[in-house]
């Protein structure tokens, strides 16, 4: 893993009465233990990674509670997991990135929503909305609705959320339903503080059995069955929830003076409509707002009644709800409509549709709103002035720029092993001309965006090669390539991708980008890393898995010899060999290798070893301005400055100090035969004595030709 | 509403991946923990770590918990014309948080590094591409209510700390947080990592931040300029000749020198006779200039003529990089760069590649001609070039590049200098003809030869290009009489075009427009 978190781990182990400090994400880890959880699952990914690292490195507090900690192979597995809960009074918990972790757990989620569940059940969701996310913008919300799963979306603050989590718990076995509860990216980073309770030692674990196993013929997924299961979710287990939601008050309603108008809040939001509120002064600091306010911690079910109380009297209520479709506000609608209430419902209409509700989206809605439907006798210039100074900032500072600041995406570390990869994938497409890629999801999608644009269509986690099925055949001879990571290899792309390709006897071409970990979510372990998250060693490989599906032709390169792949790109292209061609692009994540490196170099040069620190430059003379390694490499420690030569005009390159030695631009230089402005130093630290000697025999040859050079 | 309007203080720490602003974030908040308020952190990590621009916002709150009776509200994200302090590891980040509204004249402390690491899209450009930091600094200090923007980074290279370090010095410095100095001195101590090299770095941020400065400007490194070899006894000779020859008019100032420093690269790209020829060059183009010619204009022409003709006549070859590649102070120079010791071995190893072009360019154009003829049938093949690497700092490598370089004798005679020369007459052609009618024309086609630079496949590209402008663009332009400016700006816009993209598209379509016109 990326780091270490044994000193997360300790928070796990606060008791009665002590106090929590640390991040939104593992206080609901905490949350979970002390509800009593037996199993706990997942599959890594921002914003939720740290949940499943934490417990990998927490073994001996699981062990001795009896959880039972598993990382799952992809989000379909994590949900099926939860069918312990159907049977048996366990509670368990599992954790996923979301939209796409939810997608992949879909039929699992389904049929564990069918069947219903005897112990509570917790979906952690990280919902990848907005500002940092990674993957494509949808809410988790429909799928919550269509299967009927309780959605809890708690205010962003600590103790709140780990009370919701226990809520979760309680709420999923008063009603039957297994529940989500949904954290925005912010809120999983948050920084806070809560008063913990002991952990509780599950019913049942492994250290106390279950007695038997249970068959109930109404707890299986097949007709009939399932038309009773379906009946069940509305006429007992929704009924159930309701009384649940409303009889605890998860919603909360703080009340305000100016009671004509309200705002009706996703809980996630409301510290943003408070922040709002309290800028155009009519809230303060600690919560006081003087417009009533609504906040929704569980956004389904949504409670009737509930709604219906807020909106009686009110002239105007502005629904908060991110993204859409605007479920709740249409929902506001109904039932506003259904107890022939007048109250005007704003949403949508000052609030984007589409995007984050920033600081700043949300200050704009509130104002709006205001301006609309504000009582008389407020000072509406007040109100307005916070969102015209910031508007006027903004465009004070955009013309004082004169150009709009140009954007930096994330891209390919330092070293990174995949970059080499396309580098050689842009030389070969010199000799033979574009091709379509059908990229993958992971760090190596990095190569869609400058300088690569490497890629045509991105489908989803390791269906790369799966995604090119319909399209290779449209290019007639000339082949496509797909992309695979190891991790998307091990989550579904050997069956999805390889295994459907040798079915079907595909003629396509794909790369696995071996490097040893699923990186982009922080080095957690996959099969092929050699341990498991426990670090307890496993014997998978990727090539055997491949030859036991039936491809025959397997190329494993390291990324690093672009000459190499060059070559086996071309070949894998043009060779005869029709079928599934795979290149294994092996080289392990250089955020891995200098992580064990570093420490290991610092301890052999303090013991005094011999220790050779490569890294790359640049000779400024000979560089021309041209940039074209930079536009083969990206690399973020290759870069340009000003040359000095007044004959130079433009910025030459130039390697900072961060270089790692991986080698590639010169590589790079070498394979496109660039430029020779690329060297190589080695430096010998520590230098052993025949060093030395070889080291005093060359420079008494150097500096004798060197002296002829001066004299000359 | 309670009676006190106490309000966070806001805090947007905008960083690079890896630059440890979500160290300085914990120090902030371990900080405001130890003095006893309440405080909260959120940031946007997640794949925007890897190497991307990235956020963490801290709020505040002034009033200890013992004196609250109540929970304050924070908010997870930071609200434009909001933010007390703003602090950017880099200069270019704080401009997105000017341009988001996040630096106000009433509120915002703004402390940023003035130094630049560049975007992909500013460095992936064939020509220049990054943005204009000046502007961006000179914003920064008018829009912010108290600039203090130094070369962070800089001082924490010389503290043997890092950025983040530095940065919290000036945040301590500013004196707008609701807390002591101290507890910032505390959190670093608690955090037990690299504690002397933080606290050095803290405390030089401190004492720097508010020292009085001028306006700042973007921190770029400073180059040597490049020394010249040898040739000052011939260099001087050929110039006072010039000077003598009652030539010096439009000389002086910048054009002189440009003119003396192309003047230095021709005559260590080959020898004096070149570097005559250079002058003799320079000479005519000015002597076509008429009567009365706008004096700036001539020296934009002259500046831009005498750079464009040293770097053509000393073009870019084999023999002048193994050249450039031994020069005496190149080794201590890369054992600077790369912080080696004096007493740790360095070893150096350069990379070639030479192809059939290369070994023709040296050939008399006899062998040459048939020889390209022949590579030119073949598909273009990058493998079909023999990879050198070549350890320079032995004694064998350095004698095998020094031979290279002693090739220089036989250039003249070789096929590629016939080439150039050449072209370089037909380029001076137009120039010439150019500054008989105007001399902003004249420069303008004299830039054109900047296009062409650079080895192998760089360099084929641009001369590609050159010609393409010189033909379709310039030849036109100087021959229709369809007005001056009209002339200027199409040579200019081609060649803009010309560096728009690697692939040549933009020029493509611009030369297809004019047809069609």
């Amino acid at each position: 893993m990326e780091r270490s978190f044994k000193k997360e781990v300790e928070l796990l182990k606060l008791g009665d009465g002590e106090r929590f400090h640390g991040e939104g994400i593992l206080a609901v880890t905490k949350a979970m233990l002390q509800s009593g959880v037996s199993y706990v699952g997942g599959y890594q990914g921002a914003p939720v990674s740290h949940m499943m690292d934490v417990l990998a490195d927490a073994d001996d507090i699981l062990d001795d509670l009896g959880v039972h900690t598993e990382v799952c192979a992809n989000e379909a597995g994590a949900a099926a997991m939860l069918g312990a809960s159907i049977n048996y009074p366990l509670r368990g918990a599992v954790t996923w990135k979301s939209v796409v972790g939810t997608n992949v757990a879909s039929d699992a989620l389904s049929n564990l929503a069918s069947a219903g569940v005897k112990g509570g059940v917790v979906v952690v969701v990280g919902e990848d909305y907005g500002e940092g996310s990674s993957i494509i913008q949808e809410r988790t919300h429909a799928f919550a609705m269509k299967s009927q799963i309780w959605l809890l979306d708690p205010r962003p603050s600590l103790p709140k959320m780990v009370d919701m989590v226990e809520h979760g718990f309680r709420l999923s076995e008063a009603s039957h339903t297994p529940v989500m509860l949904e954290l925005r990216i912010r809120a999983c980073h948050v920084h806070g503080s809560f008063e913990t309770r002991d952990n509780r030692r599950p019913e049942h674990s492994r250290n106390n059995a279950l007695p038997g196993p249970d068959f109930d013929a109404s707890r299986i997924c097949l007709p009939p069955a399932t038309y009773a299961q379906e009946r069940h979710k509305i006429e007992t287990r929704a009924p159930a929830a309701l009384g649940y939601v409303r009889d605890n008050r998860l919603n909360e309603m703080f009340p305000g003076d100016l009671d004509d108008i309200g705002i009706i809040v996703q809980g996630g939001h409301y510290n943003a409509a408070l922040r709002a509120l309290e800028r155009v002064g009519l809230a303060d600091a600690y919560g006081e707002s003087r417009v009533p306010i609504y906040c929704l911690n569980v956004t389904y079910p949504l409670i009737r009644e509930e709604f219906q109380e807020f909106c009686a009297g009110k002239r105007a209520v502005l629904v908060i709800e991110e993204g859409q479709p605007d479920y709740i506000e249409q929902a506001t609608h109904v039932f506003l409509r259904k107890a022939d209430l007048q109250t005007t419902v704003v949403g949508k209409a000052v609030l984007p549709m589409a995007g984050e509700y920033t600081a700043d989206v949300v200050l704009q809605g509130v104002t709006d709103f205001l301006a609309e439907h504000a009582p008389p006798g407020l000072d509406g210039d007040r109100i307005a002035a916070p969102l015209a100074t910031a508007r006027a900032l903004q465009s004070r500072a955009r013309e004082a720029l004169g150009a709009p600041v140009p954007t930096r995406p994330p891209g390919f570390c330092t070293g990174c092993p995949e970059r080499p990869v396309f580098s050689a994938m842009k030389i070969v497409e010199k000799q033979t001309g574009p091709f379509h890629v059908s990229a993958d999801i992971g760090c190596h999608t990095f190569s869609t965006l400058p300088p690569f644009n490497i890629g045509n269509t991105v489908l989803g986690y390791g269906l790369g090669l799966a995604s090119s099925a319909g399209v290779a055949p449209a290019f007639g001879d000339k082949r496509v390539i797909s992309i695979m990571g190891d991790g998307g290899f091990w989550h579904n792309g050997l069956t999805s991708g390889v295994a459907n390709a040798v079915f079907n006897q595909d003629d396509s071409v794909l790369i696995i980008m071996k490097n040893g970990y699923t990186s982009a979510t922080g080095a957690q372990h996959i099969p092929s890393t050699g341990t498991n998250a426990k670090l307890e060693p496993v014997d998978m490989d990727i090539t055997k898995a491949l030859k036991g599906v039936g491809v025959t032709w397997v190329k494993s390169v390291y990324t690093y010899h672009v000459s190499t792949m060059v070559k086996t790109l071309a070949k894998a292209m043009t060779t005869s060999h029709k079928g599934l061609k795979v290149i294994i692009a092996d080289a392990e994540c250089m955020l891995a290798v200098q992580r064990k490196k570093r420490p290991l170099e610092a301890r052999m040069l303090r013991e005094g070893k011999r220790v050779v620190r490569t890294r790359y430059g640049v000779d400024e003379e000979v560089c021309t301005g041209d940039h074209a390694c930079v536009r083969l490499s990206g690399c973020p420690t290759l870069t340009i400055r000003p040359s000095a030569d007044p004959l130079k005009t433009k910025p030459v390159a130039h390697v900072e100090n961060g270089c790692v030695g991986c080698g590639l631009c010169g590589e790079v230089a070498h394979a496109a035969a660039l430029c020779p402005s690329f060297y190589r130093a080695d430096i010998v630290r520590n230098a052993t004595r025949l060093d030395r000697w070889i080291e005093r025999l060359n420079d008494r040859l150097l500096g004798w030709l060197l002296a002829r050079r001066a004299d000359g | 509403m309670s009676a006190a309007r106490s309000r966070p203080v806001t805090v947007l720490v905008a960083a690079l991946g890896g630059e440890g602003g979500g160290v300085l974030t914990n120090w902030l908040v371990a900080a405001a923990g130890r003095a006893g308020l309440p405080v909260q952190s959120t940031s946007i990590p997640g794949v925007a770590q890897r190497t991307g621009a990235t956020t963490y916002y801290v709020e505040i709150f002034p009033e200890p918990w013992e004196r609250l009776e109540r929970e304050p509200i924070f908010s997870l994200t930071p609200g434009p014309g909001d933010v007390d302090l703003m602090i950017a590891s880099e200069a270019l980040e704080a401009g997105r948080a000017m341009e988001n509204g996040f630096v106000s004249p009433e509120r915002t402390t703004l402390i940023a590094s003035t130094h630049r690491i560049y975007a992909v899209a500013e460095k992936a450009q064939l020509s220049d591409g990054r943005y204009d930091a000046h502007t961006l600094l000179a914003t920064a200090e008018s829009l912010a209510r108290q600039p203090l923007l130094r070369d962070y980074r800089t001082l924490a290279e010389e503290t043997g700390s890092v950025v983040n370090a530095v940065l919290l010095g000036a945040v301590a410095a500013s004196g707008r947080l609701p807390f002591d100095a101290s507890h910032l001195e505390a959190a670093i101590r608690e955090g037990g990592v690299a504690i002397e090299a933080n606290l050095a770095g803290f405390a030089r941020g401190r004492a720097v931040a508010l020292e009085a400065a001028g306006p700042a400007t973007p921190s770029e490194p400073a180059l040597p300029a490049p020394e010249t070899q040898g040739h000052r006894n011939v260099l001087e000779a050929l110039l006072s000749n010039e000077a003598g020859g009652g030539q010096n008019g439009g000389w002086d100032g910048d054009a002189g020198e440009m003119r003396r420093a192309g003047l230095a690269k021709v005559l260590d790209f080959q020898d004096r006779e070149h570097g005559r020829l250079y002058l003799e060059r320079l000479a005519a183009v000015r002597g076509a200039l008429p009567e009365g010619a706008d004096p700036a204009a001539v020296t934009a022409l002259l500046v831009s003529l005498a750079r464009g003709l040293a770097n053509w006549m000393a073009y870019d070859d084999i023999i002048r990089v193994a050249e450039l590649k031994t020069r005496l102070d190149r080794f201590d120079r890369i054992r600077g760069e790369a912080r080696a010791g004096s007493d740790e071995p360095l070893r150096v190893t350069d990379y070639f590649r030479p192809g059939a072009e290369e070994v023709a360019a040296v050939l008399p154009p006899l062998l040459a001609r048939p020889l390209l003829a022949w590579v030119r049938r073949r598909p273009a093949r990058a493998d079909r070039r023999i990879g050198l690497k070549i350890r320079t700092t032995s004694a064998p490598g350095y004698l095998l590049l020094r031979a290279l370089a002693r090739l220089r004798g036989l250039r003249r005679r070789g096929h590629r200098f016939q080439v150039e020369d050449a072209a370089i007459r037909r380029w001076l052609d137009q120039v010439t003809r150019a500054a008989a009618l105007d001399a902003d024309l004249a420069r303008e086609v004299a830039e054109c030869a900047t296009l062409i630079r650079g080895y192998g496949e760089t360099h084929d590209r641009g001369r590609e290009r050159f010609e393409r402008i010189l033909e379709r663009v310039v030849t036109p332009g100087l021959a229709d009489g369809a007005g001056l400016a009209e002339a200027r700006h199409a040579i200019a816009a081609a060649r803009g075009a010309a560096e728009a993209d690697p692939e040549g598209e933009a020029l493509g379509h611009l030369i297809e427009a004019r047809a069609a016109e």
